[in-house]
């Protein structure tokens, strides 16, 4: 009986949820750097699994996947970070190794072009699937990234969204309220 | 909470929490029934629940490992989560987003309205549409559903008003913020809906209704309730006649326990309910308990359900307010002239940050087309298909005797090919959904394709022949007298409507049958 292309249980982080499946919905903040706990290390360059060649693809890979062009560099170290840690596990680092081999050291210098053109002809491998997913995982976790892109997060703390604008959209008119409902606490 | 012995074979044994299971329990022990809940995972509360979209998906969801087959993209999208139900006390009660529509009258007489659709494994139900809605009632009631019986509908967010707006200006008439089991003020002894966004890591004002917080704690008031927790059924045994006898369990210790039954009512959401018989089979039942008709795991319906997103040069926010509080009805209605059978709703739908573009996009979106989109967070908006998708007996579920659990059993395996029609009818609600935010000046829009089934039915259907299904009208296997289906497995077919107020309306049926029995000493 076939499976999946990706066995599960190889890529998660084992620290905490060894019980766990595969590279699934929601488990891309485990281990992810929430916070700015992490930035100390992450900034300071030290790599446990790649080699700094394999890095700087790595970190191409990212901005060609999920290229924003005013995002913090460090949102995309977080992410080269994750791999590296990632690749500790002997298999993942086969799949990694091989995977950066095929795109050659030149890739991260090519133009944007390039490299989209480069990662096109790979796009069903799992490698690049791998990493596409391991980018997203990390890139979109972190406090710099919702701070980046305007997600403000858990608001049970502060009440809800119910006098923090969750009904503040002005540019279309408002719903009749026999298709909505009155809201808790203002006059009908 | 009263402890009930190993041995008391006098007591009914249900397995799974969740809306069917945690529902039935209430049903039985108020009336007087001797109940052993068991639930396969811990137990959380409105305290405990984490606000961190991460570890919320880590705490409740059903990680046991699956493997899926098929030509449906589930497998390439979401490797090794073909489904995403939950592992915890209350089920996926925890978890849902509350949407509370009614299956339709037509929608139960699926093979006559639809008629022979080839390649499907189309039958009516065995139940009167006038007597499901009775119980229709009596849920809506009890899960205090918004828009029902008084209670005020939500009001509308930012979000809705985008998908509202869109909606009347192509032409829908039926748009509202949703049939929802949130409360809208407060009532039942929960609180209301404070817009908050995190319905599905757990609601922690209990504003959404979910066993965990109204029908175990009730149950356990009348002292009839044997809750246990992180005890994971392996399979149900039965006797010389064929009767059920009890429940071979795996305690929080990993130790094997054998609880006895007079009845037992298997709850264990549509995947695991069909694995859990296949698990039991025996001399008598050589392909899985209650499977003389060969129909356990078949017909395995998910929803054809995916996500339209548009983004916008105007701010929305639209992680602000209840997730899914929003609705297009006039697409449910059976319309050939569509191209398809059967009929869909659109219903509001937004992802917190970290999970937009993994669980919202498809794989294959990735680079500049990715980036416009997530860059435009605050100003995006974005609707779920829920659609019927039509049964068909080699979609199933079975065991996949190469992948073991922790137990060293089988685990279960979903193959899915889609039908046309599903195809056909994906494709017209995603033009649909396109055309609505364009109406209200959309930038891009964006789809994504099947998610991973929330919704999981139909494996063990009722039929009014035992040769169709598995079941009878009250979820009673028609093979062993007193061994009942009480979750989403029991469907006949899907219909288009979310299924948790049908799964609740039906375990009120269930319960007042398996009562009535109990006392004409039937059972």
């Amino acid at each position: 009986m076939g499976t999946n292309d990706f066995p599960p249980g190889r890529f998660i982080p084992r620290r905490k949820f060894v019980v766990t499946g595969a590279v699934i919905p929601g488990l891309w903040w485990i281990g992810a750097p929430l916070g700015g706990i992490a930035t100390a290390r992450a900034a300071d360059g030290e790599l446990k699994n790649l080699t700094s060649e394999q890095a700087a693809v790595v970190n191409a890979m990212a901005r060609t996947i999920a290229p924003h062009d005013g995002l913090p560099d460090l949102a995309y170290t977080y992410v080269v970070q994750a791999i590296d840690e990632a690749a500790a596990d002997a298999q993942t680092r086969s799949t990694v190794n091989s995977g950066l081999i095929r795109l050659g050291k030149a890739f991260a210098s090519g133009s944007e072009e390039q490299r989209v053109r480069t990662l096109h002809a790979l796009e069903h491998s799992e490698f690049f699937q791998w990493v596409r997913t391991k980018t997203l995982q990390t890139l979109y976790a972190s406090a710099l990234a919702c701070a980046h892109f305007g997600y403000e997060g858990e608001a049970f703390s502060k009440g809800g969204y119910l006098s923090r604008g969750f009904n503040d959209l002005t540019w279309l008119p408002d719903v009749p309220l026999d298709d909505s409902g009155p809201v808790i606490g203002e006059a009908p | 909470m009263g402890r009930i012995n190993n041995d008391d074979s006098n007591a009914v044994v249900i397995i799974g929490s969740g809306a069917g299971g945690g529902t039935l329990a209430h049903e039985l022990t108020r009336r007087g029934v001797k109940v052993v809940l068991l639930e396969a995972g811990a137990r959380q509360s409105l305290a405990t629940f984490s606000q961190n979209p991460g570890e919320a998906f880590a705490q409740l969801t059903w990680l046991d490992r699956r493997t899926s087959t098929g030509s449906w993209t589930v497998p390439q999208d979401f490797p090794g989560l073909p489904s995403w139900t939950c592992k915890t006390v209350g089920g996926t009660t925890v978890h849902w987003t509350g949407a509370t529509p009614r299956i339709r009258d037509w929608e139960v007489r699926a093979r006559t309205t639809y008629g022979d659709v080839q390649g499907t494994s189309l039958i009516d139900w065995p139940i009167d549409y006038a007597e499901l809605e009775h119980y229709y009632e009596l849920a809506e009631k009890r899960m205090v559903v918004t828009r029902r019986h008084g209670n005020p509908g939500l009001p509308a967010s930012n979000h809705f008003k985008v998908m509202y707006n869109g909606a009347k200006r192509i032409g829908y008439k039926h748009v509202h913020t949703g049939y929802m089991a949130i409360n809208s003020r407060p009532a039942d002894e929960r609180g209301f809906c404070i817009q908050q966004g995190f319905c599905i890591q757990g609601c922690k004002t209990g504003a959404k209704w979910s066993t965990l917080y109204t029908e175990i704690p009730r149950a356990e008031a009348t002292g009839n309730l044997d809750l246990r927790i992180r005890s994971r059924a392996v399979r149900i045994e039965h006797g010389n006649d064929g009767r059920v006898t009890g429940v071979v369990y795996r305690d929080s210790q990993g130790r094997e326990q054998r609880q006895k039954a007079r009845i037992v009512c298997v709850a264990c959401n549509s995947v695991e309910t069909a694995r859990l018989l296949l698990l039991s089979d025996s001399g008598r039942f050589p392909h899985g308990l209650a499977n003389s008709s060969d129909q356990v795991g078949r017909h395995f319906c998910h929803h054809v359900a995916g996500f339209i997103w548009g983004a916008f040069d105007k701010p929305i926010h639209f992680y602000r307010g209840t997730t899914l509080a929003g609705i297009i009805e006039d697409e449910t209605k059976h319309d050939p002239a569509r191209g398809f059978a059967g009929g869909y709703h659109l219903e509001l739908a937004a992802l917190d940050l970290p999970s937009l573009p993994i669980s919202g996009f498809p794989s294959t979106l990735w680079g500049r087309d990715l980036a416009f989109f997530i860059d435009h967070y605050t100003r995006l908006a974005g609707m779920l298909i829920n659609g019927e998708d039509l049964p068909r007996a080699t979609n199933r579920v079975t065991l996949n005797h190469e992948v073991k659990d922790e137990f060293g059993l089988p685990v279960a395996n979903v193959h899915c090919d889609e039908h046309p029609n599903d195809t056909a009818m994906r494709a017209h609600a995603q033009r649909q959904g396109r055309a609505l935010y364009e109406s209200v000046g959309a930038l891009r829009t964006t789809t994504s394709r099947q998610t991973p089934a929330t919704h999981n039915m139909c494996t063990a259907r009722m039929s009014k022949d035992p040769r169709d299904g598995v079941t009878n009208a009250y979820g009673r296997a028609h093979d062993v007298p007193n061994l009942f289906i009480s979750d989403g497995s029991v469907l006949t077919t899907p219909g288009s409507a979310n299924p948790t107020l049908t799964i609740v309306a039906l375990a009120l049926r269930q319960a007042e049958h398996i009562a009535r029995e109990m006392g004409a000493r039937h059972l």
